[in-house]
């Protein structure tokens, strides 16, 4: 049987991340006897206040208090994990832009086994871990088997494993700073440069119409526009639009962009891939507009409208503003 | 400097629908086009830009059958001064450590300041980067999207956040950096250019060469393993909508005033 | 006979004889001019070659008709008038002035043939020339100076304005056909007094009036007048002619060269480099103009001969919506660059800088649409295609190529089309056609006598597959044995070439030659204008090419196709003709025929901009990947055309020009009020179509009688 299994927690002023739940979710999937242990790094009155937070789920939470660990650097939190945990330690990360930074040269340093990026879990038998992953930016799955025996740090997919909600489990915060060491600073963090806020603050609006490259040409926009004033929503999008500079980078849904969360969001043109969809909480209801049937959005849609989001949407904003 | 850049060929899949083989044993690959994955294209142009500053060479290197000598090449015409290929039939099935593992044999023979390469690839997983510099214990960093030369000794970076932020590091020399896409405006390789390129040698080194062990390569030795392909059940998916786009509308609308989508 | 006033060649001046100053003045100028002539030759002469010394007929009847007959001219009517007014006085007064240098060191000296009756008549003629050259110049002076148009304007980042040379010539020209005047009028006035003036003083000319004015003046006053008429025409005459190629004016000198070299051909596009051909370009060390000594020497000489009239610039559409392209400063930079680095004085070796980041800038080049409007209206042959293409060519070769355009230019390379859709699917757009109009595709030995070329975007967009399905039920209808090459079909590459992509081109080309030698077929139609002139310009060794436009009015003539009334007798068409059907091709009359054989249509023209002067919709092929800085869209303005015109269908023939209109006529908000349709499509829903069904029925009805 595998190792113990930890899960590393991500948060932001003083607040757990939506992944702290998720991971719990996603080790119980990998095994539902695993009772995952917390580590949480950083330093002073945030760091506790989440240490706190998530006993709710977490039986046992391993707190590193040091001011190096002020700033979740990767390069600094891979040491200091490398020195406390055991050789055949199951780790679980978030796959996000840390988590990336993190998890594979940790991997390499444990001798365990990176499992990037897992969509979902099919069963643990002895020490071979099934996995599902996607390629080809989502439009295929593979499973994967995955070799625990020297123990592994798996990177899960923020959002697929919905948590419930804290259980209450009411854990312990065992403070491990005195294991932390001397750790070595080759990359140094000096500041982080906000994206530029734009006209509108889509991550306050209750309906989104969102447009992806389907929506193909600049002047196009307008479509979107005239559907997004009929029903009284904004307009956001997905990365390519802001590549080709269609619109501003502060209407960019995604992990790359503004994390929105809506009542309702309309998909038009857009394919759904998991960078995009990261950007999406608080679990609106999806409409999908995209002309291929097998655009992966649809499979988190609510509806789905297998259409030319060109000829679709002047008719629906037509008939919306007919009934007005 | 001296700026090792790390590149894979991939199917081009951005206008084309990736299909499952019958069998899901692989994608269906007869019908598609390859070429250099996105992101490696930015971290050579990266690395060009970076040499016409400070100096240095650019060396492309690649782990893949003998047609990966392609984007070798394509990068050899982009600017690069030296290709690299990594081949030999023990390397076939390698995981991302698998292939870290000859990647760092190739850097070891070199002397490298710099070694980049792409933040993803076409399997999504986005390791590679992380795992070489683990191995051959260099500080690295992800997403970057922002490089700086401060002096010989280190380099000032931004890596692309959550939020649309960049993180600001500095970074010690030498380093492995993954590169993402938005970092620069790629040049154009046209045909001409690769044609000037065809007749340089590009060395193709494999497990003697690189004195890597044939065992700790490979399928034999991955502890991923693909086990097959598919495309997931749509069952659970969206509702979809039918008929004419009037009727689609009208449902619609109905939908999103339940929902409180129209105000 | 004793002369009325003492000549200038044998008058003195304190003492000296003029005689010596006005031998040293012609010489001193001469020389001077002849210097400077030779240090403009200097970047000519390290030019790339250019193939101009051949088709001598076509080029003497050019310079009859563009330069002697100022065929273009009018074109602008005011300016052009002018214009002639100024040129046919400089024809006719160069005789004269001819002959008054020579007479300041040869008395009584006439030119050759001039004397007798023809010197009589030439007398008349130039002393009216004179007055209407100094009226014209007068009228055109008031035009720059006050009135100012438009087109003249100098934006701020292409330097400073032109208008005090414009003025300062002008004034200079007037200074010379003054003191001619004066000249000739105070001798005149002094014949009169001494009795001795014999011919009549042609009336209402400068002569006749200001020998009306001097007619009381004392002979001292004449001679006076006399002297220093002469000196004053002499000094301005030869500082004007080492004047001349210090700026736009060097046109004097060189426009006659520069018509007698101007293209002759429309359409084409110049080889890579004039005497390498197609299979050894491999062998280039470098690709295109990425220097100024890279342009072939008529390029170079296009340069010099720039009048910034403005014209090209004015009817541009790049320049009308406010992309960052203007035809007229790429000549005036390039010969501001030329003047800069080939100094007169001084050395003039220095190294060349490159174009681009230089006085070029890469969206510049990149905003021209090859339309060739500029082309049309340069009155002095300037070239401006084969410039861009060229300095693609360059930008190309350095990999500047923006990335909206790299990804289609990747996709032509590896799937022939620039989608990237797959090949076998390019001939999808038949599936629908299969039971009523079956489309042969001419693989695996399948021949048919004529190949319907359709090209990537009639083949792979949605919409523009119906004017394929148009195309193929015509030829259907028609009765002609047609078919289409399927996935062996690869991109024309006309835009490729045209963006500098060259060796991709090449690629293309071959690919497509061989499969239409291959399919067997002994002629080749097209809808598509951008293949039919790549089939033509491009390609060679091909079977003859023609239009759908071409083949329809054929087939009417000839009756096997029919056409119906039209369906809506109260719409209004107007027809827009596609760059590359009509001013590249001179396809004007064939698709309006084909438009008029639907009876009772009512068809309007966009009078001044159609025919040559068409405006073009946005540009086809690769121009619509790329992402223009503007302001406004071409096509938007090509609507407001056709709405002016009172038209509510635009006919297109080109499936370029329908996406781009249709477009247009979405964001100018006209939708419903105006419509864009292709000729073929047009022409289809007008077809009489024999319906199988009916035609036993009227063979059973003849076997029943």
């Amino acid at each position: 049987m595998a190792g113990q299994v930890f899960a590393y927690i991500v948060y932001k002023e003083g607040k757990a991340d939506d992944t702290a739940l998720e991971l719990v979710k996603a080790a119980g999937k990998i095994n539902p006897d695993a009772s995952p242990t917390a580590i949480v790094t950083g330093s002073g009155s945030d760091l506790d206040a989440v240490c706190n937070e998530v006993t709710a789920s977490y039986k046992e939470v391993w707190k590193f208090d040091n001011e190096a660990l002020a700033y979740p650097n990767a390069e600094i939190i891979r040491q200091l994990l490398v020195k406390v945990l055991p050789a055949d330690a199951v780790v679980l990360v978030a796959h996000d832009t840390f988590g990336m930074d993190l998890s594979p040269g940790l991997a390499i340093m444990l001798d365990s086994t990176f499992v990037p990026d897992v969509v979902d879990f099919e069963g643990l038998e002895g020490d071979t871990l099934k996995a599902v992953r996607q390629e080809f930016s989502g439009q295929v799955s593979t499973h994967v088997n995955c070799d625990l025996s020297n123990g592994a740090v798996i990177n899960v997919r923020p959002g697929v494993f919905q948590a419930d909600g804290a259980a209450g489990v009411g854990g312990q915060v065992i403070d491990k700073s005195s294991e932390i060491g001397e750790l070595v600073l080759r990359r140094r963090y000096l500041e982080t440069v906000e994206a530029e806020v734009g006209d509108v603050d889509i991550t306050k609006e209750d309906v989104l119409v969102s447009v992806g490259r389907g929506i193909e040409d600049q002047d196009n926009i307008e479509i979107a526009e005239e559907l997004a004033e009929a029903m009284g929503a904004v307009v956001s999008c997905s990365r390519p639009i802001v590549d080709a500079k269609w619109l501003e980078k502060s209407r960019q849904v995604g992990t790359s962009g503004q994390t929105v969360k809506p009542k309702v969001y309309m998909a038009l043109g857009i394919s759904g891939s998991f960078q995009h969809l990261g950007g999406l909480k608080g679990n609106p209801f999806i409409v999908a507009v995209n002309k291929n049937p097998k655009a992966p959005i649809f499979q988190v849609a609510d509806v789905g409208i297998v259409e030319d989001l060109l000829e679709f949407a002047p008719v629906l904003t037509e008939k919306i503003a007919e009934g007005k | 400097m001296e700026i090792l850049v790390c590149v894979k060929r991939v199917p081009d899949t951005a206008e084309n629908e990736i299909e499952v083989a019958a069998d899901g044993s692989d994608i269906e690959r007869d019908d598609l086009v390859y070429s250099v994955n996105e992101w490696d294209n930015y971290a050579v142009e990266e690395a060009i830009q970076l040499v016409d500053k400070a100096g240095g060479s650019v060396t492309v290197v690649s782990v893949g059958d003998e047609e990966a000598e392609e984007v070798v090449r394509r990068e050899m015409a982009m600017g690069a001064n030296n290709g690299l290929l990594l081949s030999d039939d023990a390397f076939e099935g390698s995981d991302g450590k698998g292939t870290a593992t000859i990647l760092k044999a190739a850097v070891e023979k070199g002397n490298y300041d710099l070694i980049l390469t792409g933040a993803l690839a076409d399997d999504g997983a986005g390791q590679v980067g992380g795992m070489l510099a683990a191995m051959l214990d260099l500080p690295f960093a992800s997403v970057v999207n922002r490089i700086e030369v401060m002096d010989d000794k280190k380099l000032k970076i931004g890596r692309e956040i959550e939020g649309g932020n960049q993180e600001m590091h500095e970074i010690d020399l030498p380093c492995v950096l993954s590169i993402q896409t938005g970092i620069n405006e790629p040049r154009y390789v046209g045909i001409r250019g690769i044609r000037k390129v065809a007749s340089v040698e590009i060395p193709v080194w494999g497990t003697s060469e690189l004195g890597v062990a044939a065992d700790s390569v490979g399928a034999a030795a991955a502890r991923v393993k693909r086990l097959d392909y598919f495309v997931p059940d749509l069952g659970e998916g969206a509702e979809i909508l039918e008929g004419s786009l009037e009727e689609v509308a009208d449902k619609l609308i109905e939908m999103l005033k339940a929902k409180g989508g129209i105000k | 006979m004793e002369p009325a006033l003492i000549s200038p060649a044998s008058a003195s001046f304190l003492g000296i004889p003029e005689i010596i100053i006005y031998i040293l003045i012609p010489l001193t100028g001469i020389g001077i001019f002849a210097y400077i002539i030779y240090r403009r030759m200097v970047p000519l002469l390290k030019a790339a070659p250019d193939d101009r010394f051949n088709r001598f007929g076509e080029r003497i009847k050019n310079v009859l008709k563009i330069w002697l007959g100022q065929w273009r001219h009018p074109r602008y009517m005011l300016a052009g008038v002018l214009h002639i007014l100024i040129f046919a006085g400089f024809l006719i007064l160069g005789a004269r002035s001819t002959q008054l240098v020579i007479l300041g060191f040869v008395d009584n000296f006439v030119l050759p043939g001039f004397g007798g009756a023809f010197g009589t008549f030439y007398s008349v003629v130039k002393d009216y020339a004179a007055t209407w050259v100094l009226i014209a110049c007068i009228i055109a002076g008031i035009r720059r100076g006050i009135f100012k148009p438009a087109r003249y304007a100098v934006p701020s980042k292409y330097g400073h304005d032109h208008t005090f040379e414009a003025l300062f010539v002008l004034g200079l020209i007037s200074v010379l056909v003054l003191s001619e005047s004066l000249f000739e009028a105070s001798l005149v006035a002094a014949e009169m007094q001494k009795g001795l003036h014999a011919g009549i003083v042609p009336p209402l000319t400068l002569v006749w009036f200001f020998t009306l004015l001097s007619s009381g003046a004392s002979l001292s006053a004449l001679q006076g007048m006399h002297s220093v008429a002469y000196f004053i025409h002499e000094v301005t005459f030869f500082f004007f002619l080492c004047f001349l190629p210090l700026g736009k004016h060097f046109h004097v000198i060189t426009s006659i060269f520069n018509v007698f070299f101007m293209r002759l051909e429309r359409g084409n596009v110049k080889p890579v480099r004039y005497g390498v051909d197609d299979e050894h370009l491999d062998d280039l060390e470098s690709f295109g103009v990425k220097v100024f000594e890279d342009f072939t020497w008529k390029h170079m000489l296009d340069f010099y001969t720039c009048a910034d009239c403005g014209r090209c610039s004015d009817r541009c559409p790049a320049n009308a919506v406010s992309r960052p392209l203007s035809p007229r400063f790429i000549s005036i930079k390039g010969r501001d660059y030329a003047f800069e680095h080939y100094p007169l004085i001084g050395d003039n070796s220095a190294e060349s800088k490159p174009l681009i980041g230089g006085i070029y800038s890469e969206d510049e080049i990149w905003s021209c649409t090859t339309c060739g409007a500029c082309e049309q209206e340069c009155p002095l042959g300037i070239e401006y295609i084969d410039k861009m293409v060229d300095l693609r060519r360059g930008m190309v070769d350095e990999g500047m190529v923006p990335q909206s355009l790299q990804k289609p230019l990747g996709a032509l390379e590896k799937r022939g089309n620039p989608w990237g859709k797959m090949e076998r699917k390019r001939a999808d757009w038949t599936k629908e056609l299969a039971e009523d109009c079956p489309v042969k595709i001419l693989e695996k030995g399948k021949t048919a006598d004529t190949l319907y070329f359709v090209d990537s975007i009639s083949s792979f967009d949605d919409r523009m597959q119906e004017i394929a399905r148009s195309t193929a039920k015509i030829l259907h209808t028609a009765g002609i044995d047609f078919g289409i090459l399927g996935k062996a079909e690869k991109d024309s590459g006309h835009e490729v070439r045209r963006f500098g992509e060259e060796m991709l081109f090449q690629d293309l080309k071959d690919q497509n030659t061989e499969a239409i030698l291959n399919s067997g077929a002994k002629r080749i139609v097209t809808a598509d204008p951008h293949a039919y002139n790549a089939l033509k310009k491009d390609y060679s060794d091909l079977p003859p090419v023609e239009h759908i436009s071409q083949t329809i009015v054929r087939t009417v003539q000839a009756g096997t196709l029919q056409l119906k009334p039209v369906e809506d007798g109260s719409k209004v068409y107007v027809y827009h003709d596609p760059c590359y059907l009509g001013r590249h091709n001179n396809l004007y009359e064939d698709p309006r025929r084909a438009i008029d054989a639907i009876v009772g249509i009512n068809r309007v023209e966009m009078e001044g901009n159609c025919r040559d002067r068409s405006f073009c919709c946005g540009g086809g092929g690769l121009m619509l990947f790329y992402e223009p800085e503007e302001e406004q869209r071409m096509g938007v303005l090509r609507v407001q055309m056709a709405k002016e015109a009172g038209a509510n269908v635009i006919v297109t023939a080109c499936p370029f020009c329908l996406v781009n209109i249709e477009d247009a006529i979405k964001v100018a908000g006209l939708e419903g009020e105006m419509e864009a349709i292709d000729l073929a499509e047009l022409v289809e829903r007008h077809m009489v179509v024999d319906a199988p069904a009916e035609q036993s029925e009227t063979e059973d009805a003849k076997s029943s009688k």
